[in-house]
């Protein structure tokens, strides 16, 4: 099969994979390919109508298609920045190849010098929550119903019921009612929301929609299309209890119970995962454990703010061409350890030499504790594993590493 | 008014075998399905075993078609494309006491007429499955046993029988029938049929039907199977069919590789009133979990993608029922085909044939018979065959669903050979069966189904009707 060269290759072209290739073309790549199995370029943020997008990247409040296009427009600029839509890269090899199918009849092989990965992620379906019951219509996942109702405009029901308070769950609830949709509650499994308090406040208690925390779902009933569910509140140890079981009629049950980083394709490259992230490990260069591959936005790590996405993207864009141009990367790196209630950080491995942003997320909400990162205690007023706490090592502050980062936080009276 | 030689009541398995192995024959046949798509009623949620026939009690007719089913299958998955594996089965003792019960076991397969046994020592058991529990004790590898898509099967069946002068009725429930003396008047939801002869293949409601005759020796218990699937990722963690020890009412919770690389786990066995109880539970997973685990440590919750259930139309007399009725020697009941139906299917169609014969039906072959069905699956060809289908239909390039790799040409040939809701699609497809389960390719087909049945998208359903899968436009209000 014929192969056709390309100093950099892009997988997905959403938010992460538009900035990675500005990132990489400002840095002076001359042959960029992004490559994006949707019929055009954007990725999620094209169903993602809402606002409050851009208020960190372009100081400005933007609804999610128009960030995207702010991407999309600068590719203008940009000449050596190609873009091939209804295309699906099926596999990649760990000697950078990459098989692609396209739509207008076409298998493709391309030899890359470098590739980014930014496929995104995937919602976790009913089948993986292992919910019980009958299989009716009518059950859809957040990203499923988001796309119907904002790129088809369908409408999924009457009378929904939410399970997950995620982002994308508090973002439905408020969809489905401004299109006259009864969303009779959301419910979480957890004792508190796993979304931004502003879309709590925004998305939930803006429009009176009861937030049922610490309950889930037992039961699917309905034989053809979904007629109610069974709900249970749960025990701190997440069981259910059943004996305070209570009926909810509803025609509509929209899921929203996990992102997962859809890494098919990374794994096939020989690319290593981190079991906190689910993403690769990658470097302060987000380069992954393959040289020559790196990885940027929820394909790494699932980010609460787009923003965060095209900062990081970009980073990993002018990373990938100064691999292309052959530039030496720091050879040293200091290991990321996750201290208490840390349940990720990426980059998961910090170049000794190179001012990096550290995207903590924890394992459970808490007040009054510090972020502790070797000398250096950031107070924290609050944190939730919802929200990012982000951190920059300046090269000043990596000074005082030898051979690993250990990031924690501490309640304050245990701090010396 | 339609009048057939011989009309089949149940598109299943069973009904799509006898359909397909009576339209080598210059007869009239006629499927009715109440559903919305053949294969929709136990035959969807079949586990997929081409048993061998060592379960089964020596002298039954289980024992005898599942034993000759299984010889048969090579031949007609070939002829008719269908995914298939002859995998062979492992059915493992637990501890040192349960191996005589094995060798029973081995015992009454070799008198049912099976070869290709292997003992096999706690050792050799690990070298071939080295992901068991090292706390087995041994077991016994049955060669002949294989693994098929069910679904894909009775699709195959029933298009190469309609290919062959075969008509099906869907959506059409039968609601009474009338003998009188030389013909059954069939009273149906779409109008009454006249015909020769019926052949009662109606699975869960075999009895009821076999009661608008008068013939009230039938009793079906509907028994419940839930089944969970683990994600594809997992494929050749297992590659034999894994089976403990049968219990009272079933072989056993099994770890069941599928041929297209999952692996499923289950089934349950639980008697139910309700011939519509399709639910999984709690319970039921908190049963089968510990089981494969115990089989199987390296099994994780967290690899599930997804589960169904399924019910066994089983009946009154712990074999299969097939024989005239006693009300009509013209009215044959093809009932209480609980496992291993599937495995029996082409030999309970053979069988059925006898006895049609013995009625006085004179068969006489056609002229053509067309046994091929075939089918294009684009993850099977070579990339010379794909590129050559692509430049011809580029709706071959364009993927669909993306956990399978389906393209969209697959999906709009699958709804031109008869699916008509994303169920179907899905089953004759796989779009949607995959890890994100229609995440991200379920409005794509509606898009599909709404451009090639001319329909519009509230009018689409996932499995027929009232199961429409959307209200309204958003639109115009």
């Amino acid at each position: 099969m014929h192969e056709i060269p390309i100093d950099l290759l892009i997988i997905g072209a959403g938010p992460a994979g538009l900035a990675a290739a500005i990132g990489a073309a400002e840095a002076g790549v001359k042959e960029i390919l992004l490559l994006d199995r949707q019929d055009e370029p954007g990725g999620i943020l094209q169903q993602c109508i809402h606002n409050g997008f851009g208020l960190k990247y372009f100081k400005e409040e933007l609804t999610g298609p128009e960030y995207a296009q702010r991407f999309i427009d600068q590719l203008d600029v940009y000449p050596q920045i190609n873009i091939k839509t209804e295309s699906m890269v099926t596999k990649i090899t760990p000697d950078r190849k990459v098989y692609a199918l396209n739509g207008r009849s076409k298998l493709n092989c391309y030899q890359a010098k470098a590739i980014i990965l930014a496929m995104g992620c995937r919602e976790r379906p009913r089948g993986a929550i292992n919910i019980p019951g009958s299989r009716p219509s009518g059950i859809y996942t957040a990203g499923t119903v988001q796309h119907l109702m904002n790129i088809y405009g369908l409408s999924p029901g009457k009378e929904a019921i939410i399970l997950g308070s995620g982002d994308i769950g508090l973002i439905m609830a408020r969809r489905l009612t401004l299109e006259g949709i009864k969303v009779k509650a959301v419910l979480e499994r957890l004792p508190y929301s796993t979304g931004l308090n502003r879309n709590i406040v925004q998305c939930l208690e803006d429009f009176k929609i009861p937030l049922y925390l610490s309950h889930t779902i037992i039961e699917i009933i309905g034989k053809k299309r979904i007629t109610g569910v069974q709900i249970a509140p749960v025990t701190t140890d997440l069981q259910p209890v059943y004996n305070k079981a209570f009926l909810l009629p509803c025609d509509t049950l929209i899921l929203s119970v996990g992102l997962i980083p859809e890494n098919e394709l990374s794994l096939m490259a020989g690319v290593k995962l981190d079991p906190n992230t689910c993403g690769p490990l990658v470097n302060s260069f987000y380069e992954t454990s393959v040289p020559g591959i790196f990885a940027c936005g929820n394909v790494a790590h699932v980010h609460d703010l787009v923003d965060d996405v095209s900062i990081e993207s970009k980073v990993a864009g002018q990373a990938a061409a100064a691999y292309i141009q052959g530039d030496k990367f720091s050879s040293s790196f200091f290991k990321v350890n996750l201290g208490r209630n840390i349940r990720s950080v990426i980059p998961q491995y910090v170049a000794t030499n190179q001012p990096t942003t550290l995207y903590i997320r924890t394992h459970f909400p808490e007040k009054g504790v510090s972020l502790k990162i070797g000398k250096n205690r950031i107070q924290q007023r609050v944190v939730t594993p919802g929200e990012t706490i982000r951190y920059t090592l300046s090269p000043e502050k990596l000074k005082e590493f030898t051979n690993s980062i250990t990031v924690s936080l501490e309640e304050e009276t245990k701090i010396d | 008014m339609i009048e057939t030689d011989i009309l089949i009541i149940g598109a299943g398995v069973v009904g799509a075998s006898i359909a397909r192995e009576l339209s080598r024959y210059e007869l009239q046949i006629l499927i009715v399905e109440k559903e919305v798509d053949v294969a929709f009623g136990t035959s969807k949620a079949n586990s997929g075993i081409l048993h061998s026939g060592i379960h089964d009690l020596p002298g039954s007719l289980k024992a005898q078609l599942c034993v000759r089913g299984n010889t048969l299958y090579p031949k007609i998955v070939e002829e008719l494309n269908v995914s298939y594996k002859n995998n062979g089965q492992i059915i493992v003792a637990r501890s040192p006491e349960e191996l005589p019960i094995l060798k029973k076991l081995v015992q009454q397969g070799r008198t049912n007429g099976i070869t290709g046994f292997s003992e096999l020592s706690k050792e050799e058991l690990l070298q071939l499955e080295p992901n068991l529990s090292t706390n087995l004790a041994g077991g016994v590898f049955v060669e002949s046993a294989g693994i098929v898509i069910p679904f894909d099967l009775v699709f195959a069946l029933t298009e190469n029988a309609i290919a062959n002068g075969v008509q099906l009725a869907i959506q059409t429930k039968v609601l009474n029938i009338v003998y009188d003396k030389k013909q059954f008047l069939v009273t149906t939801n779409r109008g009454i049929f006249k015909t020769k002869k019926i052949i009662n293949a109606a699975g869960l409601n075999g009895a009821k039907i076999a009661a608008l005759i008068g013939d009230d020796s039938i009793t079906i218990h509907p028994r419940k199977g839930e089944e969970y699937i683990l994600d594809r990722k997992l494929e050749g963690l297992v590659k034999r069919t894994i089976f403990p020890l049968p219990s009272e009412n079933s072989k056993g919770i099994l770890i069941i590789p599928t041929t297209e690389g999952n692996i499923m786990l289950g089934p349950t066995a639980q008697e139910v009133n309700d011939s519509t109880d399709l639910t999984t539970t709690a319970a039921g997973w908190q049963e089968i979990f510990p089981e494969v685990k115990s089989l199987m440590p390296s099994l994780k919750a967290t690899d599930l993608i997804t589960s169904f259930a399924g019910l066994r139309a089983s009946g009154n007399t712990d074999d299969f029922i097939i024989a005239h009725s006693p009300v009509s020697r013209q009215f044959i009941n093809v009932v209480g085909i609980d496992s291993p139906g599937l495995t029996a299917a082409p030999a309970i169609a053979e069988y059925v044939i006898e006895l049609l014969q013995e009625t006085g039906l004179q068969l006489k072959e056609k002229k053509v018979f067309n046994p091929y069905r075939r089918l294009i699956r684009m993850q099977t060809l070579t990339r010379e065959e794909q590129e050559i289908l692509m430049k011809k239909d580029p709706a071959y390039s364009r993927i669909v669903c993306r956990c399978e790799q389906i393209s969209e040409g697959e999906i709009r040939a699958a709804i031109r050979r008869g699916a008509t809701t994303l169920d179907g699609v899905k089953l004759r497809t796989r779009s949607g069966m995959g890890r994100c389960q229609g995440g991200f390719c379920t409005q794509k087909i509606i898009t599909l189904l709404c451009e090639e049945l001319n329909i519009l998208p509230w009018e689409v359903t996932k499995n027929g009707p009232g199961s429409e899968v959307l209200t309204r436009s958003l639109r115009n209000k």
